[in-house]
């Protein structure tokens, strides 16, 4: 177990090597550079190498290249050009932010997911059934930034239950139960999609596993309804469940790109967003290999709850 | 199973949401409760260092901590004196002398003197200052003039230029002439852009990244104090999400109302709405080295074809006004009021294309997705299009990404395209026609002209407004080049942009500026 727990975390070495080589070149490829993202309608020829040059992008791609490898081996990213700021500061700072987020989406979706589909599956076929069928439907193909719009004008505008958008009350704001109120809103929006998928997904192992032999043996053995569903189908459903886990954090990630957009929270999908519009290669560079980071240990952690789940999944 | 994952479920609320709570409540603790104006952003500010900024965004919260030697009179583009009381310049238009006001000190205590003119200067200019480093400086160069910062006395500053510019005044009341407090920036090195000190109606306090940045009210300030305590800028990228914070009552103030949304507030009385034309043009640009807009007459053919009053109106929404020349009507003393818009005449249009001959080429059109000053550019670029299909014209749009448009216009048109969508924001009559309509501003020389427009006259009237150090000179002269242009149409002239903002009903004393910039000083709230 340790073995495989070392070998696969020397195997992100070469996926974030791969990664920061993909960003940069597509960053090199994308017309437009910073100079003149910077200087805007003032972007003369002249200006743009003067500024390129004060920046040090005047340097062959290849050469910058291992620059900022060489730096970051040393645990320097670099100094952020849209932002003015070194770009650890600026990590370090969104970091949090995402993986609160993010961290309460999935919380959300595995609770509401996994409950609507043992429901489901249990009352299969009844109304019950229906409702989730069709709730999970919706929740799928809604997009989900549409949809926390829906929730701002519902939920904030005509409500006034929760505020529109960052992660605290401007004046006075700060506290547990501030943060908590700013967050409910987006973690629940961008939480929806992969509840569904959880959902769907747990409805349908259940189903499975609820037909099994040895689940007839323990009704048979005269254990209540509560335990044959809860200690014998749904630990057996959970292996199955885990990994979609995994994935669905990619997922979500992904979608706090747009989500922290839409409602200002000041995490790593939006600063990602502006990096990219403003040809902030550093800062660019920096949040991916964090994000990419995350996804590895991510995934490392669900393989290792699945063996320990169930050991004859080979670790 | 269920109870277990419930348990890490609420712990891990409880404990990540602990790690950002800061300190609850840190501003209510007071007696008094301060007055605290909430100002909605467009975006996150670059740095405050006015040197080193670009973006009309951060200027809007620059104005409010610094100050420079000038500044624009309220309501106007107009220069007055600000932190120098008057100023001298000589005959030959080469040497400015600036007197300035005694006894002012930054916000951190050290005196506001000739000393610190000098240093604000020269470390933007000079390679070799030992704080040039703290750079770079994009817009230096419209200071680019000054060959020498010399102190005279305590309070007595000397430019001295390499040739006569008499932009130079506006350029220094532009947020770029801004000044900072040299002991901040040797103190705080390239962190300075965190930590800014000017001398303005309100200091800085803090900067959370994302969140907001926190100013209040100077209490040492030497004018008129400011009317609130406290003023909060809040980044909100989204222009929806702004509106709903608006709606909500999480902000006292917005800018840049998308124009969908400005008559919900337009029609309740809880809010107040904003408008002032700006220093905006929003213009095709055509490319003269190529048929067809080699043609003076296809050029006119466009502007009678499109219909631009139904653009501001309908497509802008009535944000914006119809333009008939490179220079906005913003310059009140620099603008010809004596030329009218290219009048809607779809006959007049198809009349000068058969006279010019067109062989119905079809012609390209550079249409950008967004970007600075550009409004709303391809419903506007789909609408000029079907207005040219009516009177003939086969025009195909191409639409790029706003950094890709502008490393395909700016190095020039020629061989790629033959009108493209561009927009400027500027400070003095001068900037825009020097840089974009001279022979001397081809692109190959460095310069915007990517139409290719050349017309001797306009040169010569240019470089001599450009000499001229006495207002009403210029004047004159700008006005001959404005009439010139609209005749000559290198453009298709179409709109001069309102800025606009929304304020709750208890906000006094707001105005918007023709500058753009956001005043606050006097601002007030009940």
């Amino acid at each position: 177990m340790h073995r495989y727990i070392i070998k696969r975390l020397a195997l992100m070495i070469p996926v974030l090597l791969g990664i920061s080589v993909i960003v940069f070149l597509i960053m090199e490829l994308i017309p437009g550079d910073p100079a003149q993202a910077i200087l805007g309608s003032f972007a003369t020829p002249e200006n743009v190498a003067r500024l390129n040059a004060e920046l040090g992008l005047d340097k062959p791609l290849v050469q910058r290249y291992f620059i900022w490898l060489g730096n970051i081996l040393q645990g320097d990213f670099g100094r952020s050009i849209s932002l003015d700021r070194p770009v650890i500061n600026e990590i370090r700072d969104r970091l949090g932010p995402t993986l609160l987020l993010a961290g309460s989406s999935l919380i959300f979706a595995a609770l509401f997911g996994m409950i609507a589909g043992v429901v489901a599956a249990v009352k299969q076929f009844g109304w019950q059934d229906s409702l989730f069928t069709f709730v999970v439907l919706i929740g799928i193909s809604t997009p989900s930034f549409w949809l926390g719009l829906m929730f701002v004008l519902l939920f904030s505008v005509q409500l006034g239950w929760f505020p529109v958008s960052g992660m605290t009350a401007v004046v006075g704001g700060g506290g547990v139960l501030d943060v908590v109120h700013h967050l409910i809103l987006p973690a629940v929006t961008l939480g929806i999609v992969a509840t569904g998928v959880i959902a769907r997904l747990t409805r349908s192992t259940m189903l499975e596993v609820l037909r099994k032999d040895f689940i007839r043996s323990a009704r048979a053995k005269g254990l209540t309804e509560r335990s044959v569903i809860i200690k014998h189908a749904y630990k057996n459903a959970l292996v199955s469940i885990i990994p979609v886990l995994g994935i669905q954090t990619g997922f979500v990630i992904g979608g706090a790109v747009y989500i922290e957009t839409v409602f200002q929270w000041p995490g790593i999908g939006r600063m990602l967003v502006t990096a990219i519009q403003t040809r902030d290669i550093l800062l660019v560079q920096g949040g991916v290999v964090v994000i990419a980071v995350i996804y590895v240990l991510i995934n490392l952690t669900v393989d290792v709850v699945q063996h320990v789940l169930d050991p004859r999944i080979d670790a | 199973m269920f109870k277990r994952v419930l348990v890490v479920a609420t712990a891990f609320l409880v404990v990540s949401s602990l790690l950002f709570a800061s300190g609850s409540g840190e501003q209510g603790g007071g007696s008094a409760k301060p007055t605290t104006l909430v100002v909605g952003q467009i975006a996150e500010p670059k740095a405050l260092d006015p040197h080193t900024v670009t973006a009309v965004n951060d200027f809007r919260i620059l104005v409010n901590i610094y100050e420079g030697l000038v500044q624009f009179k309220d309501g106007s583009l107009d220069v007055e004196p600000a932190l120098a009381t008057d100023w001298d310049i000589s005959d030959d238009g080469l040497v400015y002398t600036f007197h300035l006001r005694k006894g002012v000190n930054f916000q951190d205590g050290t005196p506001f003197n000739a000393e610190a003119v000098k240093f604000n200067f020269d470390r933007m200019l000079k390679d070799d200052h030992p704080y040039h480093n703290t750079g770079p400086f994009p817009l230096a160069f419209f200071f680019s003039s000054i060959k020498e910062t010399t102190v005279v006395d305590d309070s007595t500053v000397r430019f001295t230029l390499s040739q006569p510019y008499a932009p130079l005044l506006s350029n220094l009341a532009y947020p770029t002439g801004l000044l900072v407090s040299p002991a901040a920036v040797k103190k705080f090195g390239t962190e300075y852009g965190r930590h800014p000190v000017g001398t303005g109606p309100f200091r800085f306090v803090k900067w959370e990244s994302n969140v907001q940045v926190l100013v209040e009210k100077n209490p040492d300030y030497w004018g008129t104090p400011a009317g609130v305590d406290q003023v909060v800028f809040r980044p909100i990228t989204d222009g929806n999400t702004r509106v709903t914070e608006m709606l909500s009552g999480g902000l006292d103030l917005m800018v840049e109302v998308p124009p969908d949304s400005l008559q919900v507030f337009e029609n309740n009385n809880k809010f107040q709405v904003y408008e002032q034309a700006g220093p905006h043009v929003w213009f095709l640009i055509l490319n003269m080295k190529e048929k067809p807009f080699s043609s003076k007459e296809m050029r006119q053919a466009v502007n009678y074809a499109v219909n631009k009053k139904a653009l501001v109106d309908n497509v802008l929404q009535g944000t914006a006004e119809v333009a008939d020349s490179p220079i906005p009507p913003a310059f009140d003393w620099a603008y010809n009021d004596s030329l009218r818009p290219y009048p809607y005449d779809p006959e007049k249009a198809k009349q000068l294309i058969a006279q010019a001959g067109y062989d119905g080429t079809p012609i390209t059109f550079y249409v950008t997705q967004g970007g600075s000053g550009m409004l709303d550019p391809v419903p506007m670029a789909t609408a000029i299009q079907a207005d040219l299909a009516a009177v003939g014209l086969n025009v195909k749009i191409e639409t790029y990404e706003w950094n890709t448009f502008l490393g395909k216009v700016n190095p020039g048109l020629e061989g790629k395209a033959d009108m493209a969508e561009m927009a400027w924001m500027t400070n003095d009559p001068d900037t825009l026609p020097f840089l974009t309509l001279r022979t001397a501003a081809f692109p190959e020389e460095g310069g915007f002209n990517s139409g290719y427009y050349s017309n001797p006259e306009v040169d010569k009237l240019l470089e001599q407004a450009r000499q001229a150090t006495d207002q009403a000179t210029r004047a004159r002269l700008y006005k001959q080049v404005q009439a010139i242009v609209h005749d000559d149409a290198p453009w298709l002239f179409v709109a001069n942009w309102k800025q606009n903002a929304v304020s709750t009903a208890r906000v006094q004393n707001f105005k918007l500026q023709p500058s753009f910039l956001l005043e606050l000083g006097s601002v007030t709230k009940q």
